[in-house]
């Protein structure tokens, strides 16, 4: 397979201007997207890719998202300095040959002229009217964490549902039951429901026993073609299916009750030819204990406001609860490193399915398996994305 | 009251923002929307996120609205490090869009989802002012 033939230049637009002192970089990628995309005979409510460097405000590509109104199933940041959109035509040529997407933007904008005596490099901003938009709206209340923000989250997740303490506290014992068998978790003590509520309150209504453990640390992964993968000495993991979205404030329509799986989940078992009912175990991005409960729903395991109730007796602890999650304790108990848990995820879906999870929490003929990650502010600008891998016969 | 008052960070106004923090300043919380589709935009914005039409006009909203949730911070950070506890919320406005903002001039422990809240702007310095929310007088 190639890209050749597989997919078209359809718009272009070059800013008119030399010097920009009197717009943001966003406003500036903003102008330059309408521009391509009418060029193109498009509107941006078409577009469904997006790829741009490091000159876009905030973290990846999320707030250009926000700030756009995208929908994106594919979002592409990579960033190779100049060389960057070069990449970014050829990394959407190959999402548009693999059905990631058909409408791929790629965005530039920089001030490096109007900024001069400012910050170096391509992007000349940074700073004061080049902050990410959604700052002066967010960032002047005190929300100076990520707990802060899953709190909101759970709170409206209890009044709609009824959703309690207690029913949180139940994902975290389960994770410090898988803990206990993990050498290397940083919080390898069993805990119980008593406890966690019993552990400071952090931001109402979460505890501290309700939040990841901070952690140094890394992971890396290799992925390989067919044929390299046969010529191995080595059980490989196929990859049956991904899926990514983006969930950001919906122009004011903040829903704090579900997040961007409701997308990126579907798009996953699609891909993979596979259902709920196939997933033998699951890696959930476990930042806090609301993180699991509402992924859980959001990936289709159990209704929407009923995952307080699947939680209980036993549902997430390996081996024969009904939906083993985080053999490895999770980043609720194990490993969060750098902040970001998603590696971890993709790792002990692999154990899994090579067998090499602990005996005691390795799910028997595990052979399809799911791996979620979220990334950022849970579902007021959040990254999310659904790995589904199963075994080479799978 | 809360225990502390709160810190009064500047915002720090862009292109899109000058006249939504101005307006701030005199006492008025503005609001934009979009003149094709009517839709409201928030945060303000030149584009928007709803048609994409360039086409946006202000005005004066009514500062109203209800808690759709809340959280009591129990650790401050920042300059907000030894203003704990306190409340953080979402409010959505009587037109619609959900903001994030501080519900003062009340105790943390009797915030509720539902509540109803008006906007109250504090002195951020320098002609700045910042909005907050507080419980409406009933």
């Amino acid at each position: 397979m190639s890209i050749r033939g597989k997919a078209f230049i359809a718009g272009i637009y070059e800013h008119p201007r030399r010097e920009i002192p009197d717009r943001t970089l966003t406003q500036i990628h903003a102008e330059v997207a309408l521009g391509a995309v009418a060029d193109a005979g498009l509107t941006l409510s078409d577009v469904d890719g997006y790829f741009c460097d490091s000159t876009v405000p905030g973290m990846g590509g999320i707030s250009m998202v926000d700030y756009l109104g995208l929908q994106c199933s594919y979002l592409d940041n990579t960033e190779t300095g100049g060389s960057s959109y070069l990449g970014h035509v050829g990394h959407a040529a190959t999402a548009i040959a693999a059905g990631k997407c058909s409408v791929a933007l790629v965005t530039l904008a920089g001030k490096p002229r109007s900024s001069r005596g400012g910050p170096r490099g391509g992007g000349g901003g940074g700073g004061g009217v080049d902050a990410p938009p959604e700052t002066s709206f967010e960032g002047l209340w005190g929300l100076a964490g990520a707990p802060y923000n899953y709190a909101l989250a759970a709170q409206r997740h209890m009044y709609e549902f009824g959703t309690t303490s207690e029913q949180l506290a139940e994902i975290k014992v389960a994770a410090s039951i898988h803990a206990q068998y993990n050498p290397h978790a940083l919080m390898p003590n069993v805990v119980t429901v008593e406890e966690v509520l019993a552990s400071p309150m952090i931001s109402d209504p979460l505890h501290r026993l309700d939040c990841c453990v901070i952690t140094d640390g890394g992971g890396a992964v290799v992925v390989v073609s067919p044929e390299v993968a046969h010529s191995l000495d080595r059980q490989t993991v196929k990859i049956l299916g991904h899926g990514e979205a983006q969930k950001h404030a919906m122009n004011g329509r903040v829903d704090l009750t579900y997040s961007g799986a409701v997308w990126s989940g579907p798009r996953a078992f699609e891909e993979a030819g596979v259902t709920q009912a196939d997933i033998d175990y699951a890696s959930i991005y476990d930042s806090f204990t609301i993180t699991v409960l509402e992924q859980i729903e959001d990936l289709g395991f159990c209704e929407k406001g009923q995952g307080g109730r699947f939680v209980l007796d036993g549902a997430l602890v390996a081996p024969h609860g009904k939906l083993p999650f985080n053999t490895d304790g999770g980043g609720l108990c194990n490993n969060h490193p750098a902040n970001r848990g998603g590696m971890t995820k993709v790792l002990e879906a692999v154990r899994q399915v090579r067998g090499e999870a602990h005996p005691a929490v390795q799910v028997p003929d595990c052979n399809i398996v799911l791996a979620h990650g979220t990334g950022g502010a849970l579902s007021t600008r959040m990254g999310s994305a659904t790995l589904i891998l199963g075994r080479e016969d799978a | 009251m809360t225990a502390n008052p709160l810190p009064v960070p500047a915002p720090s106004p862009n292109f899109d923002t000058q006249e939504f923090w101005d307006a701030a300043a005199q006492g008025k919380f503005l609001l934009k929307r979009c003149d094709s589709c009517g839709v409201i935009i928030w945060y303000p914005r030149f584009v928007c996120p709803d048609c994409h039409s360039t086409d946006t006009s202000w005005f004066e909203g009514s500062g109203k609205g209800t808690i759709y949730t809340y959280t009591i911070v129990r650790k401050g950070q920042g300059p907000y490090k030894d203003a704990a506890p306190f409340v953080v919320a979402y409010v959505e406005l009587e037109e619609g869009p959900r903001i994030l903002t501080n519900i003062v001039e009340c105790d943390p422990e009797s915030v509720s989802i539902g509540q109803a809240v008006e906007v109250v702007f504090q002195d951020a310095g320098d002609g700045a002012a910042l909005y907050r929310f507080r419980p409406t007088e009933t």
